[in-house]
């Protein structure tokens, strides 16, 4: 290496390199620090929780370690009823979001609003938490805040999930960790597009929309329709159930593979699910030899299709 | 090759480490595109295999994806290291016995991190799919030691300079490794929402920037020169490749990500960056092809000049598409359809295949010093190879086309999925094509391992093709 020539050499190519590192790395990531979250983000921040990828807590993505989406019609402390709200419960233990970890990815409003007035600094991960989406002020502008009610209201995760009916709790959190482990978003984007779409598939998303999503998983190869808005579009269980069971059921024409294996063993009622026999009348109704198809099962409540498909209606 | 792992270094065979990457690559190509076809075939006929996770597509294509571009690709890259960096240093490799453990750890990191990836471990992000533990034990327990190699054994050059193939070798191991270590931060230190996305398409595009298109082009950069006998048209272009290349093709990340809402300033910019990407391709392109100058037969009679002059030729289309269709004009209407999944088989099964093809080729016949086993079987595969990625390609592109417009005119959705069946059932049979290709790939180099005729000392394979 004794050439001079090699020496300008390298110098050059870590001025090369470094410059494009500097302006594709540094740069973007300046740019994107001084987003400020929007409503949107924060519901999915808190939802989804932690991480929907691998993870220390659920490193086979079983969808272990996520907190629900409970829809709380009744005060827990004080039994009142009170008008429907979403609350992201975290039982003790449960990783709290980056978004309650990392408050400044926030943007600055959020972050202040969410500390003061939301008390997000009193939450401890092995207490459990229960969170609000709230709205509040921050320097004359209405912003959306993290309002942790285990401290402001005192409702504690526990109360919370015995005050719920089960048909009120949604594992939206471990259902976007099925979206991620069943590869869903190789061919559903959940990303409208900002040049169409617009009328299709909905409002493509915001600068702020994603403050405390990981992964994102936006997809890159649409062989299927865009999610990001399909509890909009169509928020029947019915549907999605038979959907999910066996696509050619509702869509004949459907490529999408079927999820009958996410039911697991047995179904709603704790009876043993014969997928044999299922297979074989469906093929009988595929062929004309009858006139109705078999009877998707009722999925049990803890159930892998259950989370998926409170995630997927939770899409709006 | 287990023997090897605990001899000395001076008792191992030079070469070996190429030879089994070489042959690790051609099975894990027989493999990555056995499961692209079984994909493909999914795709035409959704209920093919069906009722188990394991067969699910949502859990083999990702497999497919990695098995191609970690198991064949790199690795016939890592073989390409192995015997041409010290053939043009004039010298050995540096360590073979590194050489040896680089080749063992890196086929069983990639076994357990596919099978655990078949699985569902995954950490969701597309072509950084691995969990983060396993892309570092990837990163320093097979790229650190592959990059050590490479470096030294130009270190120890006997030559005075250093030729353009080893700097593009010396200079892509190392821009690998940063993309690996930065591309997975996300994973590391939890990073979310947009700075995931970004770096996410980030680490994507460099892996095929700065990893998988230099290479390749250095391939062709000693495989056409050493068989033609043609000295390189032109070491200047070489130099303005190389540059271009550090400068241009680093930074486009975000035409990856153009229909989402990162910053508009740097959408513009990686738009523009991505044009510039022509820059190296028209250089690299023009260099190889006016080199071969005068010995056009070779195109014909020869088969590792046709494979390379084909990858070359097929980066013509590779880098009009790439150039242009991440314009927010073209992008607008191919963004997340087929015509984009034609065009990065076009990049890794058309022109990064078939010039690794060739290294693979002319490295195991001159490291083994034995003749190829049966030119025709070569012929079959290269044509099995061409015609099915052609079909692959075409197909893709049309039924892309169409995705598009039923995108822009707001069709119903299904009505594309109708549209398109004709062209998956295309793309299977493409697949097909290619894997039945590289099954008999295989046997043609096994074939030659065993008994094909000794290469007489002093002569090359190439030359004595046609002798009996």
């Amino acid at each position: 290496m004794a050439f001079r020539e090699y020496k300008i050499g390298t110098r050059m190519f870590g001025i090369a390199l470094g410059g494009s590192m500097m302006i594709t790395l540094y740069m973007p990531s300046l740019s994107i620090y001084s987003v400020g979250v929007t409503e949107t983000g924060l519901v999915k921040g808190l939802s989804y929780g932690h991480n929907s990828g691998f993870s220390y807590e659920d490193p086979f993505l079983q969808g272990k370690g996520k907190p629900l989406t409970v829809t709380v019609k009744k005060d827990p402390v004080t039994g009142d009823d009170i008008d429907p709200v979403s609350a992201y419960v975290y039982k003790a233990g449960t990783p709290f979001p980056s978004a309650i970890r990392n408050p400044n990815i926030l943007g600055k409003a959020v972050q202040a609003l969410s500390a003061e007035d939301g008390q997000v600094g009193e939450a401890v991960e092995s207490d459990g938490a229960v969170f609000l989406v709230s709205r509040g002020d921050y320097e004359g502008e209405t912003f959306p805040y993290i309002e942790n009610v285990t401290a402001t209201r005192k409702w504690t995760a526990d109360a919370v999930l015995t005050a719920a009916a089960d048909t009120d709790k949604h594992h939206v959190g471990s259902g976007k960790t099925m979206f991620i482990r069943e590869g869903c978003w190789w061919c559903h984007t959940l990303l409208p597009e900002q040049t169409q779409d617009w009328q299709y598939f909905g409002l493509p998303p915001r600068l702020g929309d994603f403050n405390g999503e990981a992964p994102t998983a936006f997809g890159s190869d649409r062989k299927a329709p865009d999610l990001l808005h399909v509890g909009s579009r169509n928020s029947s269980k019915e549907w999605m159930m038979m959907h999910f069971f066996n696509p050619r059921l509702v869509q004949p024409h459907s490529i999408m593979p079927r999820f009958d294996y996410l039911w697991g063993e047995v179904d709603a009622n704790d009876n043993d699910i014969d997928f044999d026999q299922w297979r074989t009348d469906y093929k009988e109704y595929a062929a004309g030899n009858s006139i109705y198809p078999p009877v998707v099962p009722n999925y049990a409540p803890n159930s892998e299709i259950r989370y998926l498909m409170d995630f997927v209606l939770s899409l709006k | 090759m287990f023997k090897y792992l605990f001899a000395k270094n001076e008792d191992i065979p030079a070469g070996s480490a190429a030879v089994f990457f070489g042959f690790s690559s051609i099975i894990w190509f027989i493999i990555g595109t056995g499961l692209g076809s079984f994909n493909a075939a999914k795709l035409a006929f959704p209920d093919f295999v069906t009722g188990s996770y394991m067969f699910a597509f949502g859990h083999m294509r990702q497999v497919h994806v990695m098995a191609v571009i970690f198991g064949w690709i790199s690795m016939a890259f890592a073989m390409a290291f192995m015997y041409i960096t010290p053939a043009l240093g004039n010298t050995k490799l540096w360590s073979e016995k590194l050489g040896v453990w680089t080749c063992f750890n890196w086929n069983a990191g990639l076994s357990v991190a596919l099978c655990l990836m078949w699985a569902g471990v995954t950490s969701g992000r597309e072509y950084t799919d691995f969990p983060w533990p396993i892309d570092l034990i990837i990163l320093f327990a097979v790229l650190l030691p592959l990059g050590i190699n490479v470096w030294m054994t130009i270190v120890h050059r006997k030559t005075q300079g250093i030729y353009t193939t080893n700097w593009f070798f010396g200079s892509a191991v190392f821009m690998l490794m940063i993309v690996v270590l930065v591309g997975n931060l996300p994973e590391y230190f939890s990073l979310t929402g947009l700075t995931e996305a970004y770096l996410t398409w980030w680490h994507a595009h460099n892996i095929l920037g700065l990893w998988i298109t230099p290479v390749a082009a250095a391939i062709a950069y000693y495989t056409v020169p050493k068989i033609t006998g043609n000295p390189l048209y032109s070491h200047r272009i070489g130099h303005l490749h190389f540059w271009s290349v550090v400068v241009f093709y680093s930074t486009p990340g975000a035409h990856h990500l153009m229909s989402s809402p990162l910053p508009e300033w740097l959408k513009s910019f990686a738009s523009v960056e991505g044009v510039l990407i022509l820059v190296p391709a028209i250089a690299f392109v023009s260099n190889l092809l006016l080199t071969m100058t005068g010995k056009w037969h070779y195109f014909v009679d020869n088969i590792e000049i046709r494979f390379t002059i084909s990858g070359v030729m097929l980066a013509i289309p590779l880098n009009m598409q790439g150039g242009f269709q991440q314009t927010r004009a073209i992008n607008w209407y191919v963004h997340g359809t087929g015509w984009i999944v034609a065009h990065a088989h076009l990049a890794l099964l058309g022109f990064s295949t078939f010039l690794e093809a060739a290294a693979v080729y002319y490295g195991l016949q001159t490291i083994l010093r034995r003749k190829l086993y049966s030119l025709a079987l070569a012929n079959f595969h290269f044509w099995f190879l061409l015609i099915g990625f052609a079909t692959y390609w075409i197909s893709i592109t049309i039924a892309g086309l169409i995705q598009g417009a039923a995108k822009i005119y707001e069709v119903p959705y299904i009505d594309v999925v109708i549209a398109e069946h004709p062209y998956m059932i295309a793309r299977w049979v493409g697949g097909t094509m290619v894997f039945t290709g590289n099954v008999v790939w295989l046997y043609n180099m096994w074939m030659t391992a065993r008994a094909g005729t000794p290469v007489p000392v002093g002569r090359l394979p190439h030359e004595i093709a046609y002798e009996r």
